[in-house]
């Protein structure tokens, strides 16, 4: 038996899409509204954890392989250590918004505007999406096995 | 030239990110690419030894922003933690190809060593616990890393005291941020200048000397730091016992107690009699011990007694409005001290990974005779143990005659007494090893031992050249004015540090 029954199977392919895209815009609009890379991103692995309690592992683990996500959450964190060393050579400081102070000084309230921020917003989106999904999966790794008796366990320990 | 100060934190972290990517495939480029971060980390650290600067992060003026601060005290422990990482980067080469998963190790490695970069050059004292975080996350998963049975069980051990430790620091930062309103440094203590210690305030403090002292293992805060330390793979047991406890222990609370809060007559005597306990505790419960790395880790806690009996003892004459510079001269001992552990500390760390490598075992009772397998390990193993021994021309001889002279002078005479006794309780100690390991006869089954490869000896023969050339840090008053009295001043001059940074 793999995954939960098939209400809860269709229920969850069609609201695994919304949540994906209100992690997005969340992200996205991070600068504008409550909300910002770590809520987005965290909404953006709910939608995968949902399809993991949906589904069953196997199926996240072929949709979302596990070397791809630890990629991503290394990308993620080294996009974000480079936004802030770009600030250092163009803005000649690190951290510096060089985008808003220099190229971009668009309107506030606008969705382009506030420079860096919102690629620091989705950087911190994707570190923080993949990682929080690894460390879901990592701790559902480890379950009861039903099947076998206890007793062969305490010994193989 | 003026190095941006981010780039201390940033070398590491970038690099630390950059290397999962490489996979399986390309371990030796990620091993090279580590290699290169921590060298190029300790040339920035010697081109900034001698500078004091503020660096505003961001371009956001101080009350507001972030500041990273480098005074004398940041790059004596700058230069402590580049020269260990880059020997113990150097030993896992060769070393770590016992493990899987060499990229991960590496890139923990990395992150080890960013926090304590960021905690040693933080001005804030809310980014020293964050620094402190990363430093501390990434040594429980390094101490866990064989993935035995006993090493998850230190791991676990150390996780749960370790966290611990960084509740109570950050109860503490909460604390003095509701009674001062700030969260930099320099602020907070010119708040607590005009307005005085509150019973906020002190709490605070407690909880501050509490969680750092969890951080330093002193004392009654050390139950963690004998599983934790033998535990791990042995560069980065050097790594924990020769830097980690000092800056994420010592350095934070040196510079919390002596920088912000001001040091006083109290925490004066509470520093002292922390540094005597763990001094005398350390030695006693060290000698009984046969597990090779477990008589060191316990030896570790008796050598860092010295470095707080030092800063504290310059402390409470300070305090009392005794002789400056006897003061400064007891502050030099604990902090050439500090100096001289982290090289000969992580140099025995060293050498009995060579001799886990090549034995298969930690126990002193089942080696014995490998002085003619292991010549170069037993050659290094001895200037450590001379030094830290404090036996003369090495270096850990001048730290301890500075301390006890310190003493001496202050008519502390007891407290230099217990200084040369415990100095005598680590000769036993270390005889007690080289009898064991390297002396005797060679077991039938340890007959085909080797001596351990290229880079590990590289390794270790920096840091034995270190170890009988650092006396000459005190010796020649050039090397003296430049690295070890600035951050000597830094604690001497105690509260004027708030002013100094403002001002910059």
């Amino acid at each position: 038996m793999k995954g939960m029954t098939i209400i809860v199977k269709t229920i969850s392919s069609w609201v695994k899409v919304l949540v994906f895209l209100f992690g997005i815009y969340i992200i996205l609009f991070g600068h504008l509204t409550p909300g910002g890379g770590f809520a987005g991103g965290v909404i953006l692995a709910a939608s995968y954890v949902l399809l993991m309690l949906a589904f069953g592992r196997e199926f996240v683990e072929k949709n979302l392989p596990l070397p791809l996500a630890s990629r991503l959450d290394c990308l993620g964190a080294f996009l974000f250590a480079l936004i802030a060393i770009l600030g250092l050579v163009f803005g000649g400081s690190f951290f510096v918004n060089f985008l808003y102070q220099k190229y971009l000084p668009g309107q506030p309230l606008n969705l382009i505007s506030a420079g860096t921020i919102p690629l620091s917003n989705l950087a911190i989106g994707l570190k923080v999406g993949a990682s929080l999904f690894l460390v879901i999966f990592t701790l559902s790794i480890c379950c009861k096995d039903f099947k076998t008796d206890t007793s062969t366990h305490k010994k193989e320990e | 030239m003026s190095i941006p100060l981010p780039a201390f934190v940033a070398i590491p972290l970038v690099t630390a990110f950059l290397l999962p990517i490489f996979g399986k495939k390309g371990k030796a480029a990620a091993t090279v690419l580590a290699n290169l971060a921590t060298v190029s980390l300790l040339v920035l650290a010697i081109v900034s030894v001698g500078q004091s600067r503020v660096y505003e992060i961001g371009k956001w003026s101080i009350p507001l922003g972030i500041n990273l601060v480098l005074d004398g005290l940041s790059s004596l422990l700058l230069l402590a933690i580049s020269v260990v990482s880059t020997a113990a980067m150097f030993f896992s080469i060769r070393y770590m190809e016992q493990y899987t998963a060499k990229a991960k190790y590496l890139s923990l490695f990395l992150l080890m060593v960013a926090g304590m970069n960021g905690v040693v050059l933080s001005g804030d004292i809310f980014n020293l616990f964050v620094f402190l975080e990363i430093a501390s996350i990434a040594s429980y998963a390094l101490v866990g890393f064989g993935c035995e049975h006993e090493e998850l069980e230190a791991s676990f051990k150390y996780m749960v005291l370790g966290s611990i430790g960084s509740i109570f620091i950050l109860f503490a930062v909460a604390l003095v941020y509701g009674n001062t309103g700030s969260l930099n440094m320099a602020y907070i203590s010119k708040a607590i200048q005009s307005s005085g210690l509150n019973a906020g305030l002190t709490f605070a403090l407690g909880l501050f000397i509490a969680g750092f002292g969890l951080k330093a293992a002193l004392v009654p805060f050390h139950a963690w730091l004998p599983d934790a330390h033998p535990s791990a793979p042995a560069p980065i047991s050097a790594m924990l016992s020769g830097v980690l406890i000092k800056t994420l222990g010592v350095y934070a609370l040196t510079r919390v107690v002596f920088n912000v809060f001001g040091i006083s007559i109290s925490t004066g005597w509470l520093l002292i009699a922390l540094g005597l306990l763990s001094m005398v505790a350390g030695a006693f419960l060290a000698i009984g011990q046969w597990d090779l790395k477990r008589l060191m880790a316990y030896s570790s806690i008796s050598q860092l007694g010295y470095v707080v009996l030092g800063i504290g003892l310059g402390g409470l004459i300070i305090a009392e409005g005794g002789n400056l510079a006897w003061a400064s001269l007891a502050i030099l001992g604990g902090l050439f001290h500090l100096v001289n552990h982290a090289v000969y500390k992580s140099l025995l760390f060293l050498t009995s990974g060579s001799v886990e490598m090549s034995t298969g075992t930690r126990q002193m009772r089942q080696m014995g005779g490998l002085a003619e397998k292991m010549p170069v390990t037993r050659a290094t193993c001895i200037i450590a143990s001379a030094s830290i021994a404090g036996i003369p021309p090495f270096s850990g001889f001048w730290s301890k005659l500075i301390l006890v002279v310190a003493a001496i002078q202050a008519s502390f005479y007891w407290v230099a007494a217990i200084i040369v006794f415990v100095s005598l309780c680590t000769l036993i100690m270390y005889l007690k090893v080289q009898r064991y390991v390297f002396l005797g006869e060679l077991p039938e089954n340890l007959q085909q031992s080797k001596e351990a490869k290229n880079s590990m000896l590289v390794a270790m023969i920096f840091l034995a050249c270190l170890c009988v050339l650092m006396g000459l840090l005190v010796l020649v008053p050039s090397l003296r004015s430049h690295i070890l009295n600035p951050a000597v001043k830094v604690l001497t001059d105690g509260l004027e540090y708030s002013t100094k940074i403002i001002n910059m």
